[in-house]
């Protein structure tokens, strides 16, 4: 008797394990891929669903002993000869020969490349492997509440505008049922009739008992009414309190001209992380744009990394504006607010004091973090910035900031690290 | 009218949907031709019904129900699932375990002709096929192979807890890439038994420990036990079991510096190797016997009126596509389809077994005329491999009909040579170079461990026997011969020789083991 056994049920993805050494495995070739797919999206779009992404395959490579395709003697034999005799000689065919014979490795091996795709957790887990959000900002994280309400169950008692309806018409019903009121369809079969003997006039003394009948009726459902306050249901909701679980993100950066483009792209690759980070975290991501010259503007993504301004280098009135939309629209009660400035770290000496006054006064307490990052290109000589120099005071007068300079591409990612990995790692 | 009720009431299923009931009844059917008509002597079966994805799981760890774990599967993994979500392969339709009770996946998305089609091909074909195979018997214990991968499995996993996930993948790619030169190929007296493997490795492990003593390490060695008795070294080879060919076996007897845990490694991915040895060997006759017999089961399914003209119809299509055969100069072509060769040459034998022409007598004297398909097909499943398979069976009628052709494909030459084609003076040479494509000892390199260097440095020093002028590929030989120097703990060094002239031809010096593997 043979046995039948449905294995559909069996736990998935009993692969699982072996994917994720694999991965582990081809991480670094998976940053890399991961971090040049992203250099072509939105800084919203990167991350989204899957990520078809193709890797050099070294180390990847699973070698074994096997011959050389282009040493010695090798004979194939193959079908469908057509037109050849024995000793004929024919040109060698392009390509090595389209995989004629015993040669081509079954498993694609000896491809340079190996392409395969990867879920959005996957590649963000790798991406933020061991970063964690700042000491700080965690701690008054777990603290940030909204009081939020939530059903639970029903009471007898309530707002008209929460009664529920399901319920209280199955309590009317089932009572009306039990207490057996007489139904509409009843009373008005008996009027009919009524009616009837009424018109015709025989029967009289059924007609009286009829019109007895039908007051009995109509008191009855007098008595026991359609609805009763006791049916009543409402939904109750009790208030809890529940954590923020969204995010505002505010990227400012200094468009003059003497930001480059290449410098804005690295001001891109680091919002991008920043946008990808928070995303992990919180269940709703609000990305906001403010370039500044002299003057500071809300824009869109577009304008924000492409388009061209003139103008002096003013950064207080970005700071301004940025107060402005928080004031607008994204109540610190409500949500988390974090901001990553990028600049060449020139400002107007000037408006240095200004610059202080607001971060002090109104931006640093409602941010969860400020992150600064001064692009700049090799000088030759080091010397601190306008902003380098205001902004050090105030982080070390231990303010929710931090900052760091970044010169070239490959500093982003080890800078953004550095920010965001908790200091006992850090070591 | 009556006649067709009767002929309704004989149909094992009409729709394409199948359910548990019409499984069985439908095995039970095939079971009838295929033991009682057929006399077919399978293991008794096990049918799984797994859906598509357990089907790519399946896939990616060499088809076996469960296995160690290891980052190359998640590759292969990750490759199959890409390649079938873009529509780029399909998946097989089944997967057969040689194992006893043998296992037989089918996928839930089949239709029921196909159910019928995958159980006639699996759970008889080639489960009589691995039952009755002289290579399958001497080589394989379908007994106790799911209880050793069980044993692998968790061993693997407790080692990767107790030494590390790092350490173990590193001995495991090690073993890996040697697999292919981890099999003996010269069957030994008496079947392994992989349960007896298990109680051996638990005993040896009791004995290393009680018999620990760590006084002998301290003993003065005697002046006269240094002394080089043995100028040519002949005496410290036979000692070593020198030369040898199963590479994983000597390192994991012979490695000096391996801990007890890596051997048994090595050994678990031995015995793997070994397991799967006769089915590298045997893949034309093994879906060539599966084949044949689905063919024959499903016909007779169809005579009898147990199936529909319908389904009938939906099983020939099948069919046709699995032994489908293009030609050299077509863009499908992707090499000779074993299914289609394997079938063709059956299929011949049985009509030289029937009605055989004046050739076929000159040819096959054996068996030509001998009405005994059946018979000559199970002799033939029963005492051959692929290569001499073909060898022995590819009849002339059959090259003319492939149009099968040999070319000679010289390195050194911008051009290739017809060899010999299908005609009377190429037959047989055709047909020993199609033979030699199958047989797996000119196609894996001769790789032999010939000496230690045990005085010196303790440099291994192994030999490569070149065949027909072909060397080793060197990047991958490079990567082979590091992990290998791995696992030894000294240098190895290669040299590739040719036999004839004893010429070398090319050489890997001292490769050195990273010293991380310390």
């Amino acid at each position: 008797m043979v046995n039948i056994v449905d294995r559909r049920l069996n736990p998935k993805d009993k692969s699982l394990a072996n994917r994720q050494r694999f991965i582990r495995r081809a991480k670094r070739q998976i940053l890399d891929a991961v971090r040049d797919v992203s250099a072509k999206r939105k800084v919203t779009e990167v991350g989204h669903g899957e990520e078809q992404i193709r890797i050099p395959s070294d180390g990847l490579q699973e070698p074994s002993f096997r011959k050389d395709r282009d040493t010695g003697t090798r004979r194939h034999v193959v079908p469908g000869n057509k037109e050849y005799h024995a000793g004929d000689r024919i040109p060698r065919p392009d390509g090595g020969g389209g995989g004629r014979g015993s040669g081509g490795s079954p498993d694609g091996e000896g491809e340079d490349e190996f392409q395969f795709t990867v879920s959005r957790d996957e590649f963000l887990d790798l991406f933020f492997e061991n970063l964690e959000l700042p000491e700080l900002a965690r701690t008054q994280l777990s603290k940030v509440e909204q009081q939020g309400i939530q059903r639970a169950g029903f009471s007898v008692t309530g707002s008209p505008a929460s009664l529920n309806l399901t319920r209280t018409m199955r309590n009317s019903l089932s009572r009306r049922l039990a207490l057996r009121r007489p139904k509409r369809e009843e009373i008005l079969a008996l009027d009919r009739e009524i009616d009837r003997l009424e018109r015709t006039g025989k029967d009289p003394e059924g007609l009286r008992e009829l019109i007895r009948q039908r007051e009995a009726l109509t008191r009855r459902s007098r008595l026991i009414p359609y609805i009763d306050p006791i049916d009543l249901r409402f939904n109750r909701f009790v208030p809890v309190p529940r954590p923020i679980s969204q995010a505002v993100m505010f990227c400012l950066m200094d468009v003059s001209g003497s930001m480059t483009e290449d410098m804005k792209d690295l001001a891109k690759r680091f919002f991008m992380l920043l946008y990808l980070f928070l995303e992990r975290r919180y269940r709703h991501v609000d990305i906001v744009f403010i370039r500044h010259t002299h003057i500071a503007q809300e824009v869109d993504e577009e304008t924000f990394f492409y388009s061209r301004e003139t103008g002096g280098t003013l950064v207080s009135p970005a700071l301004r504006e940025m107060e402005r939309v928080v004031r607008e629209r994204y109540s610190p009660a409500e949500w988390n607010i974090y901001a990553a400035q990028a600049s060449d770290g020139d400002n107007t000496p000037a408006d240095n004091p200004a610059v202080v006054q607001m971060l002090e006064e109104v931006i640093l307490p409602v941010c969860r973090y400020f992150a600064y990052i001064e692009v700049a290109e090799e000088r030759g000589w080091e010397s601190a910035s306008d902003l380098w120099e205001v902004y050090e005071q105030l982080v070390a007068a231990g303010h929710p900031m931090a900052m760091r300079k970044v010169k070239k591409r490959a500093d982003i990612f080890p800078v953004f690290q550095d920010l965001f990995t908790p200091a006992e790692l850090r070591a | 009218m009556i006649s067709h009720f009767e002929s309704d009431a004989r149909l094992l299923y009409t729709g394409p949907d199948w359910d548990y009931r019409l499984v069985r009844k439908a095995f039970d059917a095939i079971e009838r031709i295929a033991v009682d008509e057929m006399g077919l002597n399978p293991y008794p079966s096990q049918v799984e019904v797994i859906s598509s994805e357990q089907m790519l799981d399946a896939y990616s760890s060499m088809g076996m129900p469960l296995f160690y774990r290891h980052w190359s599967f998640g590759k292969h993994f990750a490759r199959d699932e890409m390649l079938y979500r873009k529509g780029m392969t399909g998946l097989a339709y089944e997967i057969v375990i040689n194992s006893n009770p043998c296992l037989c996946y089918i996928m839930e998305e089949n239709t029921m002709t196909m159910q019928t089609l995958v159980m006639a091909h699996a759970a008889f074909g080639h489960s009589h096929f691995f039952r009755n195979n002289q290579l399958f018997k001497a080589w394989t214990d379908a007994d106790s192979i799911l209880d050793y991968l069980d044993f692998a499995k968790r061993y693997v996993s407790e080692c990767e807890e107790r030494y590390g996930a790092g350490e173990v993948e590193k001995i495991l790619d090690a073993a890996h890439a040697l697999m292919s030169h981890g099999v003996h190929r010269y069957p030994r007296r008496q079947p392994m038994n992989l349960k007896r493997e298990m109680e051996r490795e638990r005993e040896r492990r009791r004995f290393e420990e009680q018999t620990f003593s760590d006084i002998w390490r301290t003993l003065p060695k005697r002046a006269d036990e240094d002394g080089d008795e043995d100028p040519n070294g002949d005496a410290r080879r036979r000692s070593l079991g020198l030369p040898e060919e199963n590479l994983l076996y000597f390192l994991e007897k012979r490695a000096p510096k391996l801990a007890h845990w890596q051997r048994e490694i090595l050994r678990i991915v031995r015995v793997v190797s070994q397991y799967f040895y006769p089915q590298k060997q045997t893949k034309v006759m093994n879906e060539g016997c599966a084949t044949t017999v689905h063919y024959a089961i499903m016909n007779r399914l169809h005579e009898t009126g147990q199936i529909t003209d319908g389904s009938f119809m939906e099983f020939l299509h099948a069919h046709t596509n699995v032994v489908f055969q293009p030609e050299f100069d077509d863009r499908r072509f992707s090499g000779i389809n074993p299914y289609a060769l394997g079938f063709g040459i059956l299929q011949d034998m049985k009509r030289i077994c029937e009605k055989p022409t004046d050739e076929d007598r000159r040819w096959f004297p054996d068996f030509a005329g001998n009405q005994d398909a059946l018979g000559t097909w199970k002799t033939a499943w029963a005492e051959y491999r692929d290569e001499s398979f073909i060898l022995q069976f590819l009849s002339p009628r059959m090259m003319r009909e492939w149009r099968l052709f040999s070319v000679l494909d010289d390195a050194d030459d911008d051009e290739l040579e017809v060899e010999a084609i299908h005609d009377e003076s190429g037959y047989r040479e055709v047909r020993r170079a199609l033979a030699a494509q199958y047989d797996l000892a000119r196609h894996e390199p001769d790789i032999q461990v010939v000496d230690v260097d045990l005085t010196g440095d303790r440099r291994l020093i192994l030999e490569h026997r070149v065949l027909d002028g072909r060397l080793l590929e060197e990047r991958n030989t490079l990567m082979v011969l590091r992990h290998l120097a791995n696992l030894w703990g000294y240098p190895v060094s290669l040299v590739e020789v040719d036999p004839r002239s004893e010429d070398l031809l090319n050489a890997y010096e001292d490769v050195e083991p990273d010293l991380r593997l310390a």
